[in-house]
């Protein structure tokens, strides 16, 4: 009974384990993709843009792998039977996120987009808006394994930094569209960009209204 | 001489073996329900604290059982039991929970009717108190139970997988202790009517462990209900674990918890004799219903949600087999008492 419960104890120590290697790498892969934001906006698709991208890029082979990992273990070991399907959903989420950040860097590498000097700054603060919601996300979904009355405290953040991003976006958009010098298969590409940049944002909202319905259902 | 008893307890077997179903339900029910235990760690658990409790346990409720109708022969015990392991057959098939305890006092009181002795209403009553006492019981362990551990949750969060932990690990703890007290309270009404003509001796394993007569037929009555345990109770467990209301496994330990507390408190000789030393009113050890505490329990969880989620028609279907149960066994009990006397020849008196 006792060697049962030890085991017991280290496949939890385990688990918990990796959902928080899943949780960083998110983080980590935000910070990075705005980092890389930042630097193309700067200097365009140089050598450093190029190891960004490839650093998101295993952070998000990585998290496939560990998402497909804690899914198993948690249906193998018939792991929080009630919350199973909730936290299943909740990591393919997170997980499409980092696929976000990784194909909108590819995008930026793929088809080097030119952008104009004075819509830069716009880019950039709609990129951190963007991060910002991912982080806030990122906080709220710990809260949810660790300590589930502070989920609320994170979760309002998410909705307002998705808001803030479409503001930036609209914005945005208006400038690229009111520029006469700018041929239209560059608005439109500009246009594109901004719209993928913003969903990233927007996805993170769709999991956070998620989340507020599975930390309900834990409380009930 | 012990042929002819092993051929009379049969019956006494083949009722540990239908029970046996409803016990798993019972203590694991929940669990298994909720996911949170296997069914086969559970059936291991639950047959061997089963077993342990109805051997070293299962005197007090047991002479209660004993004390309702002296059943002086061997065919007598066995058309009783029988009567009543039917009955529990034929219901279990069904995949409602029912009561090994209402059975065989419907078995002993059909053998009452039959001889024409006169039931000894003291104990007739202090059992159907106790049927009316351990639900209700149950119900008010549950609501205290889930309240506190409500509470405790809200102002002490636990991580996600680690409270999916402990409650597991509580269940197994909690199941086992629940096996063990429905082992003890219950062995009674498998072989307890047979105490009073069981023909073994005592004997000692490897010189350590002594069993008493009545202990070696309460261990036969403990595997036969392992039996059971293993090969009949998955209806009775989605009876159980999710047809009368689905529950949370933080609900599923409460009830399990509930379930045996109750079982204990009608069990315990030791807790008997403490409140008989202080003077303070003891509890009957009678031997009650271990499917009316685990109902008990789940309803005392659904009126705390304001019956939210309690499906009353599982619920009524589950009254009604806790009704016609005795009845049914009753009845069995006189006719076959009549086949076996004038169509056999054996004395049921």
């Amino acid at each position: 009974m006792l060697n049962a419960k030890i085991v017991l104890f280290q496949r939890t120590k385990e688990l918990n384990a990796k959902i928080t290697e899943f949780l960083n790498n998110i983080s980590e892969a935000a910070i990075i993709f705005h980092q890389a934001i930042m630097n193309y906006m700067q200097a365009g698709d140089n050598d450093d843009f190029e190891a960004k991208l490839n650093n998101v890029s295993a952070l998000e082979a990585r998290n496939d792998q560990l998402r497909r990992t804690i899914e198993t273990k948690l249906y193998e070991h018939t792991l929080i039977p009630e919350s199973r399907a909730d936290v299943l959903e909740l990591m393919e989420g997170l997980d499409k996120i980092v696929n976000m950040f990784e194909a909108r860097l590819y995008q930026f590498s793929i088809e080097k987009i030119d952008i104009n000097e004075n819509l830069k700054t716009l880019y950039e603060e709609l990129s951190e808006s963007s991060v910002n919601a991912v982080e806030a996300l990122v906080r709220s979904t710990r809260a949810f394994f660790v300590n589930i009355s502070q989920v609320n405290d994170h979760i309002h953040k998410v909705m307002f930094f998705e808001k803030q991003g479409d503001m930036i976006g609209t914005k945005l958009k208006r400038q690229i569209f009111d520029n006469p010098d700018i041929e239209l298969s560059r608005k439109i590409q500009m246009r594109m960009l901004c719209d993928d940049i913003d969903s990233i944002a927007n996805q993170a909202e769709d999991v956070a209204d998620q989340l507020s319905i599975y930390t309900i259902k834990r409380y009930l | 001489m012990n042929l002819v008893f092993l051929f009379y307890l049969s019956s006494g077997l083949f009722l540990g073996w239908a029970s046996g179903a409803n016990y798993m339900g019972n203590v694991f029910g929940t669990a298994v329900g909720t996911k949170m235990l296997s069914f086969t760690a559970a059936a291991i658990i639950c047959s061997i604290f089963i077993t342990l409790g109805a051997v070293y346990g299962g005197a007090g409720p047991a002479s209660t059982i004993a004390s309702l109708g002296s059943i002086n022969t061997m065919a007598g015990a066995f058309v009783a039991v029988l009567a009543a392991a039917f009955a529990i057959f034929m219901i279990t098939k069904t995949g409602l929970p029912v009561s090994s305890t209402q059975a065989i006092v419907g078995g002993i009181i059909g053998w009452n009717l039959f001889v024409g002795l006169p039931i000894d209403t003291y104990a007739l009553f202090k059992i159907l108190g106790a049927w009316i006492a351990s639900p209700l019981l149950s119900a008010i362990f549950a609501m205290i139970l889930m309240s506190v551990v409500k509470l405790f949750l809200h102002r002490f969060p636990l991580p996600l997988l680690y409270q999916d932990l402990y409650v597991r690990i509580a269940l197994i703890l909690t199941g086992a202790f629940g096996a063990y007290s429905l082992g003890a309270n219950n062995i009674g009404n498998i072989v307890g009517v047979f105490t009073n003509v069981v023909p073994f001796n005592d004997i000692k394993i490897f010189g350590i462990i002594s069993l008493s007569s009545t202990q070696q037929l309460f261990l036969l009555g403990g595997i036969a209900i392992s039996i059971g345990v293993f090969t009949y109770s998955k209806k009775i467990i989605n009876t159980i674990g999710r047809d009368i209301m689905e529950l949370s496994p933080t609900a599923a330990w409460v009830v399990v918890m509930s379930h045996s507390l109750v079982m204990f408190l009608f069990a315990s000789e030791n807790l008997h004799n403490f409140l008989v030393k202080y003077g303070l009113p003891t509890i009957p050890l009678v031997p009650i219903s271990s499917s009316e505490a685990v109902i008990g329990a789940v309803v005392g969880i659904a009126l705390l949600q304001k019956g939210r989620g309690l499906k009353i028609n599982s619920l009524g279907k589950v009254a009604i087999g806790w009704i016609t149960c005795p009845f049914f066994a009753a009845i069995f009990s006189f006719i076959a008492m009549f086949f076996m006397q004038n169509l056999f020849g054996q004395p049921v008196h």
